[in-house]
């Protein structure tokens, strides 16, 4: 690393190398875009510089930046096609995983002006109430007369202001509210501080002795902590959630009149157009193949491990995968026809049959409010017509009000969720909603999906020992010499020597063919080498005249499944396999994982009817899924997770997302719910018990301003304090 | 008591100084990167981009 040389300014420093590569990029004709990517990896200072140098190093690159917080990287490069990769592939030389955002929708969120007028707010509400909580020391303290009044005239003057700035999230959220005719938890809050100025506003004019201005003050500052709070959680996840989930650009390339291919939005495309699929492309709308043959991996769409031949005639579904040929297709489902837009319909009616579910913030709101207002109410009734004195009577209400307001009650969830989704996101797990949590807390059955999710999703060699002599040889060369996966899967699980063939040529769709020693080989589907196909994923081999060999092919699990499993099962958790894939494969998995319960060949529908099935039993499911087929299940159950490498689709109906791709943060993430929702109990209690205590001495008229502010602050710092308690251990 | 005349408006206006400090940090988007900014200093490289 280049030093500084010694006793110079900092101005004088040299320039640091990313920051001449500025200059040089500027002569790169081509003009700058913003890119950013989510580094799930970085931690530490010196990932920051390593991430930021190799970045710089790239031709084309003007500047990088990362930011720890957000655990991100923005930087400016050549708007170049093809950019986005090699920058992926450079961190990953570096050892940093990278996840490209969508610059579009992050420019809405870069800057978080939301979050900003919560801090000026915040830091208005500090900066009045501690002002104001000074002087009324000194009130407290004995100050009376001329001394006392003058005191309390500059606390309104201070106080009244600061409340009108400071107090406008709540003002409009209580006003929204009620213009609906119903109350929230801002109701009795915007009241509570309203009401506590009116009163000491009417007491100072008269020169009386009890003022609320500092209540009203610290109400507003505590509040507004646990209102960031809340936005910070659901901020930080959500833009990110909604960013991943932007990538994905519908595209399709057209053949013209002419027959030029141009690149079109998916939007444009109409029935009876013909489309160009590459191999290695996914097919942008339902329709029928013209020319060429190929095979498709349509896992994402059905969990099928299984590639699916295709030639002229054959109907092909919209996202699947086409592995090897070249393909011409007329589109015939375009629109509101297409098997994808099936899928959106089913999420869309999961969606609205789960939105019942009600927070533990909202059961606790939908209790405290109508009795906050009953309280006041029933004070005010009672020392007027009791004693006659209304002004005794409006003050005690106004006590009764403050007293109860829900300060504590305001931090009790924010705090404690604003914890927990700090800890996740550190352990890669962003959390989309707040209420997820407590969802998840409640969790007593598991459904996993296969393909993609339990499965790495890339095939492996079932068995490389079974292949021997001649035939290893033969297979490994004519692997070598294809792009097909299944090719390239079995050239990575063979080793040892390696026939060199004559001619080898690739049919797409169908094989390798070559000459070997004067016989005919070939690799490929068992119909072309005048096999029988069996049920496994499997190539076959035919040397000659002799017998076709089949070579099977297994989805292997990710390493980390089996302790995963293992944890949720002590944890008392039930756990099932749902899978859109063969039976022969799904229950080879589910043996070989200790998996009691699993169902096969399941639609997406069916994935959905068997979620409710599950839900009708009274369960609490928790679905973990990635593919397309995978939607409408994750939109139907309680709560769901989907790995980052998930479909576009299913990122955004899944409630959380693991980021690196790591399945052994869901029994943390299940672990952290819990205590989440044990803290967020607790908090309540802690609220309640300090209601109990001070609501009978606020309804005797016993309440003065100084115990309300020694209550307030005390109850609100032991909840953030026992929200924060899960933030440590790490 | 009179002495509450000049420092009253004496603490006011130190408490007002620190809140424009505050106001001025948060739109240097001081706030945006508070983990980064806090490990940058380990680092030997001078950052002459802080933001």
């Amino acid at each position: 690393m280049e030093r500084a040389a010694p006793a110079t300014c900092p101005a004088c420093i040299p320039l640091p190398d990313w920051a001449r590569s500025v200059g040089d990029s500027a002569r790169v004709e081509a003009p700058l875009r913003r890119y950013e990517f989510a580094l799930p990896g970085v931690h530490c200072a010196a990932c920051m510089t390593t991430v930021e140098d190799a970045l710089a190093s790239l031709q084309g690159v003007a500047a990088a930046r990362v930011n720890l917080t957000m655990k991100r990287v923005t930087l400016s490069a050549a708007d170049i096609p093809g950019m986005e990769a090699v920058l992926i592939e450079r961190l990953a030389a570096v050892g940093y995983a990278a996840q490209p955002l969508d610059s579009a929708t992050l420019a809405a969120t870069r800057v978080d002006a939301a979050g900003r007028d919560l801090l000026a707010r915040i830091a208005v509400a500090g900066f009045a109430a501690m002002n104001v909580m000074l002087l009324s020391v000194s009130v407290w303290a004995g100050a009376s007369d001329a001394t006392r009044d003058l005191l309390h005239w500059v606390s309104a003057l201070i106080a009244v202001p600061a409340v009108a700035f400071a107090g406008v999230p709540f003002f409009t959220s209580a006003l929204s509210a009620l213009r609906v005719r119903r109350l929230n938890m801002d109701v009795p809050i915007s009241l509570a501080m309203i009401l506590a100025l009116a009163v000491s506003l009417a007491e100072t004019m008269e020169g009386g002795e009890a003022a609320w201005f500092d209540a009203a003050l610290t109400l507003a500052f505590f509040l507004l902590i646990g209102r960031y709070l809340d936005h910070r959680t659901r901020a930080a996840a959500r833009s990110a959630a909604a960013e991943l989930a932007a990538l994905e650009v519908p595209m399709a390339r057209r053949i013209g009149a002419q027959g030029v291919v141009e690149t079109v939005a998916l939007d444009a495309v109409r029935m009876g157009d013909m489309l160009a699929v590459a191999p290695g492309a996914r097919i942008p709308v339902d329709g029928e193949v013209t020319i060429g043959h190929s095979e498709l991996d349509t896992a994402l769409l059905t969990g099928e491990t299984r590639p699916a031949a295709v030639g002229p005639g054959s109907d092909v579904r919209a996202g699947t995968l086409n592995l090897s040929g070249a393909l011409v297709m007329r589109a015939t489902g375009v629109g509101e026809d297409t098997l994808l837009k099936q899928i959106m319909r089913l999420v869309d009616t999961a969606e609205t049959a789960r939105n019942r579910y009600t927070s533990l913030a909202d059961a606790a709101a939908r209790i405290y409010a109508p009795l906050v207002h009953v309280l006041a109410l029933g004070a005010l009734l009672a020392w007027g017509i009791t004693t006659g004195d209304w002004r005794l009577a409006v003050n005690i209400a106004a006590a009764v009000l403050i007293i109860t307001c829900p300060c504590a009650l305001g931090l009790a969830v924010p705090a404690v969720l604003a914890a927990a989704s700090g800890r996740l996101f550190r352990a890669g797990v962003l959390l989309k909603d707040g209420v997820a949590l407590e969802r998840l807390a409640a969790v007593d059955t598991v459904v996993f999906d296969k393909t993609g999710t339990l499965t790495l999703g890339d095939l492996r060699l079932a068995k490389p020992d079974a292949l021997q002599g001649d035939a290893r040889i033969v297979a490994r060369g004519l692997a070598q010499a294809s792009q097909h996966p299944l090719a390239r899967a079995l050239a990575a699980g063979l080793s040892g020597p390696i026939a060199t063939l004559d001619d080898p040529q690739e049919v797409a769709g169908f094989g390798i063919e070559a000459q070997w020693q004067g016989q005919h080989v070939r690799l490929g589907r068992a119909e072309w080498v005048g096999a029988k196909p069996g049920e496994a994923t499997a190539t076959w081999l035919a040397i000659g005249k002799m017998p076709p060999i089949e070579i099977a092919f297994e989805d292997s699990p990710r390493p980390e499944v089996p302790a995963m499993l293992e944890a949720l099962k002590a944890r008392g958790l039930d756990l099932h396999l749902l899978s859109g894939d063969g039976a022969v494969p799904v229950a080879n998995l589910a043996g070989q994982l200790g998996l009691t319960q699993w169902q096969a060949g399941a639609t997406p529908a069916e994935k959905v009817d068997y979620l409710a099935a599950l839900a009708a039993q009274g369960r609490k499911v928790l679905m973990v899924g990635d593919g397309l087929n995978d939607t409408a299940a994750l939109a139907a159950a309680h709560v769901s997770i989907s790995p980052a490498n998930a479909a576009d689709a299913s990122r955004t109906s899944a409630d959380m997302i693991i980021i690196g791709n790591d399945l052994g943060r869901i029994a943390l993430a299940f672990d952290i719910a819990v205590q989440a929702r044990r803290r967020i109990l607790e908090n309540f209690t802690i609220a309640a018990v300090y209601n109990l205590v001070s609501v009978p001495l606020a309804l005797a008229g016993l309440a003065t301003p100084l115990l309300a502010a020694l209550a307030m602050s005390s109850s609100s710092i032991i909840v953030s304090a026992n929200a924060m308690r899960l933030g440590w251990r790490k | 008591m009179t002495v509450l005349l000049i420092l009253i408006p004496v603490s006011l206006g130190l408490g007002l100084l620190g809140l424009a400090a505050f106001f001025w940090s948060l739109k240097a988007a001081q706030y945006d990167d508070p983990e980064g900014q806090a490990q940058r200093i380990l680092s030997d490289r001078y950052d002459d981009e802080p933001r």
